[in-house]
């Protein structure tokens, strides 16, 4: 029954089912989406977003028996041509933009404008200048690709599709690498195309994102489709309720006591510096406790953590384990003094997704188990990744699936399972819950406290400020390299979003509330 | 549309399905050529009535055993992502070695570990410039092609050198219970390298590596040794190569030993389902990709083809099976 009967919608997938070999990915879908609205399509990873958005885009073909309606009329999209020419437009998470041509290259990227048999590069530049103003970027048609920010590669590509003339614009977590002056940058042109009367399916994890822009929210579940609320509707509660299926009451869980788990100092870093992206910076991990490193995408963070571990080469600083300094200068020693780094990169630079779940659970640990002359031992192979599979309840069919075919959050926790499996005392996750749905969000925060409870000291990344709030004991703060401040545990500074963005901006400095 | 109210009978079946197909997907993945490789036997057989005769498969396979020595280094490289080239000039040196090692009056059998030895130092080299100056596998190697069949001309002086009384001809016609020696020891290094990449820490790492550099680097994984290692281990089983060629002919030149002899090897790892971007693959396909090339060169002579078309039908079965090998592959596509 449609629901807004005064509009046509632009968009209409009804009883849409997708069967892969072993695996029902979508079962009888549904989806309406009208012309100048922010259709949020929200669930867990593996309930099916992905796959229904690559049915729109031509990507898959859907089983028979559904159908697809643009503006009331039945269409048949049989590739990603039949698709763009119908006015729908992907933006990926991975970026798809030729680096080494000019925008206005990429923009006009297979359908060139040409004189006798030419690149007629003048006209398309000057076309694309209209584009770009529109949405107001800062870079002329003329700049190469390579050189722009991840940001401002996304506008490109979103001038590609309205150059296009995509009537039908499906955003993929397109803020997962973007600072948050640059996501509110983004938020402000989606609005603006909202109001030129584009139809924006945009699909997130982040709650707070689809507050801000939704006008009303999709919801699917293991394949199906559960309901869809309007913006007055949404709701923490009752959203989580619809993708998880049951409630979360404690969503952080937080069963250790700051001051009563947390014990003596087991990490230092001293003036850790690689001469550019850090600088100087010093800190103590106690043993049982979680130390969040708070600060804006490109604070640091990240290449801190690289560097305490040894994948990246410093220019200065020591690193002390149990007040001893060690010699940290690549990763394998810093796994055999126990101290591992969780990237977060999962599909980069962490798994193998071409090899299976109980190799990669195996992987650091392999030549610990090893029989003499580096014989595997596959037994223990195995029943390590089946104890790994149950502790850390890995949603798979079994031990010799590739890790490839699962979804994000069972990948993140078969990482995660290979780091424990080397028995670490610091632990340093960098973004671990990133593209990882509710649920396994959840269960990495009960892993985390479990970790905490038994002495680990974990330092955590995060750039989800509830996130921080919700688990950190401790919270460093980076600012352009530097660590710039600290709240919680000893500094009676209170854990607040407030307090974090403060420092993090370098806005002022919180006080201790006077005592 | 929607079965929400499915029973669980009907849900555990569904479930049976599944794996029924996923089973089969495994063996088709492990099958993988096989099954063209006895159409091609049984067109053979069909049309020139001798191909499955005795003596012919022992040519055969015979014909198919250097090929597949190179190629069990070759796959060990190629699952790294990387490509060896000069395993043809590599096993031209060694042979050179091989015989020249032979004159040296009453201890010939050393001619065997000097080219072993040679075959492994050109190779160590390779993984030398790869593990530690960088350079790209493709160059690097393709330099050494070049360098090596220089160095294979320079040992003999430019000509041919014979042993007529090479004490390790055995190894090229001599029979161990029927079964020819180069088959045997082909077959020995198939098993040598299955046991080094499936059983070891070791091949894990390789694997890893092919499949993901930077995170194996992250892992802890020593690249490096990896690299050096697959290099140095398709020059000693060029070196092997080598000494197989040397023992079956009692001579080796420089100049005409192993020319071109990388690109079957590549051929039959290719062949064999093992991708060229690394870390996916295995050394049971190489082996019935080596077979495949030989049951072609070898059915396509029985049939009385010309030379011409033999390069140009071989060059057709190469492409027109790993296409077929693509296609069937996309067909189980990843959710």
């Amino acid at each position: 029954m449609p629901s807004a009967p005064e509009q046509t919608p632009i968009l209409e997938m009804r009883g849409i089912t997708k069967t892969f070999p072993g695996v029902k990915a979508l079962a009888g879908v549904e989806l309406t989406v009208y012309p100048g609205e922010v259709h949020a399509l929200m669930g867990e990873n593996g309930a099916g977003k992905s796959t229904l958005m690559k049915i729109l885009s031509g990507a898959y073909r859907a089983d028979p028996g559904g159908e697809i309606r643009i503006n009331g009329e039945v269409i048949h999209i049989d590739g990603p041509l039949s698709a763009k020419t119908k006015g729908i437009a992907v933006i990926y998470q991975e970026l798809s933009l030729s680096p080494n041509l000019t925008v206005a290259e990429n923009i006009y990227l297979g359908r060139e404008l040409s004189v006798g048999g030419q690149v007629d590069r003048v006209r398309m530049r000057a076309e694309c200048k209209g584009v770009l103003d529109r949405l107001g970027a800062s870079f002329g048609p003329a700049t190469v690709v390579s050189t722009l920010s991840i940001a401002e590669r996304q506008m490109v590509e979103i001038a590609r599709a309205i150059h296009a003339n995509a009537r039908i614009l499906v955003m993929d977590e397109p803020t997962t690498a973007l600072s948050s002056r640059e996501t509110d940058k983004l938020f402000d042109l989606i609005r603006t195309l909202r109001a030129d009367g584009l139809a924006i399916i945009y699909i997130s994890h982040r709650m707070a994102e689809v507050y801000e822009l939704a006008d009303r929210c999709s919801v699917l579940r293991d394949g199906a489709y559960v309901g869809t609320l309007l913006r007055d509707e949404l709701k923490a509660e009752t959203l989580v309720k619809m993708m998880v299926g049951r409630d979360l009451s404690k969503f952080y869980k937080k069963d250790h006591d700051a001051q009563g788990s947390r014990g003596e100092v087991i990490l230092s870093v001293r003036d850790m510096s690689d001469g550019h992206r850090v600088r100087g910076c010093s800190f103590d991990l106690h043993r049982g406790e979680v130390l969040c490193l708070a600060g804006l995408v490109g604070s640091g963070r990240t290449e801190l953590a690289r560097l305490i571990y040894g994948a990246d080469g410093r220019k200065a600083g020591t690193v002390l384990l149990d007040g001893k300094p060690i010699d940290v200068h690549r990763p394998i020693q810093a796994v055999d003094s126990g101290i591992v780094y969780l990237t977060e990169d999962r599909k980069g630079q962490g798994l193998f997704l071409d090899m299976t779940v109980q190799e990669n659970i195996n992987l650091q640990v392999i030549g610990r188990d090893a029989r003499r002359g580096g014989v595997l031992d596959l037994k223990k192979a195995r029943s390590r990744a089946l104890d790994a599979i149950k502790a850390l309840s890995i949603r798979v069919a079994g031990p010799v699936v590739e890790v490839g075919s699962l979804s994000g959050g069972n990948q993140q926790k078969v990482l995660l399972s290979r780091l424990l499996e080397t028995r670490p005392r610091v632990l340093i996750l960098d973004e671990p819950t990133r593209g990882v749905d509710i649920g396994a969000k959840s269960e990495i925060y009960r892993i985390i406290d479990d970790l905490v409870k038994a002495g680990v000291g974990v330092l955590v990344i995060s750039s989800e400020m509830p996130e921080v709030v919700g688990i950190a004991d401790r919270v460093l703060v980076m600012r352009e390299g530097y660590i710039v401040g600290e709240v919680g545990g000893t500094t009676g500074i209170a854990i607040t979003q407030e307090n974090i963005i403060a420092l993090a901006a370098g806005l002022a400095h919180p006080s201790a509330p006077a005592a | 549309m929607s079965q929400e109210t499915s029973s669980a009978a009907a849900l555990s079946s569904e479930k049976a399905a599944a794996n029924r197909q996923i089973l089969i997907q495994q063996i088709i993945r492990t099958v993988g050529m096989l099954p063209i490789l006895i159409l091609l036997g049984i067109a053979f057989q069909l049309m020139s009535g001798r191909f499955f005769s005795p003596q012919n498969l022992s040519i055969v396979t015979q014909q198919a055993s250097i090929n597949t020595v190179l190629a069990c280094g070759m796959t060990a490289v190629i699952l790294t992502g990387g490509i060896d080239l000069s395993v043809g000039s590599i096993l031209a040196a060694s042979a050179m070695v091989a015989v020249i090692g032979s004159l040296i009056p009453d201890m010939g059998m050393i001619g065997i570990p000097l080219a072993l030895f040679a075959g492994l130092v050109f190779g160590l080299i390779n993984g030398s410039l790869v593990a530690f100056i960088g350079l790209p596998p493709f160059i690097s190697t393709l330099g050494s092609l070049t360098a090596v069949r220089g160095v294979a001309r320079l040992l003999g002086g430019d000509t041919t050198v014979f042993n007529s009384h090479l004490p390790f001809a055995f190894i090229g016609n001599g029979y161990i219970f029927g079964v020819p020696w180069l088959v045997v020891i082909a077959f020995l290094s198939v098993i040598i390298t299955w046991i080094i990449l499936r059983r070891t820490v070791l091949g894990v790492h390789i694997y890893a590596t092919g499949g993901n550099e930077s995170a194996a680097r992250l892992s802890g994984i020593k690249v490096w040794a990896v690299f050096l290692f697959v290099y140095g281990f398709s020059g000693l089983m060029a070196g092997l190569g080598g000494v197989m060629s040397a023992a079956r002919l009692f001579a080796a030149n420089g100049t005409q030993l192993g020319q071109s002899y990388e690109l079957d090897a590549i051929a039959a790892v290719i062949l064999g389902g093992t991708s060229f971007t690394g870390g996916v693959g295995s050394i049971w396909g190489t082996l019935i990709g080596a077979l495949i090339i030989a049951v072609l060169s070898n059915g396509l002579v029985l049939v009385g083809v010309s030379d011409i078309w033999q390069y140009i039908i071989k060059g057709l079965v190469i492409i027109i099976a790993v296409a077929l090998d693509r296609v069937r592959s996309q067909g189980g596509a990843r959710t």
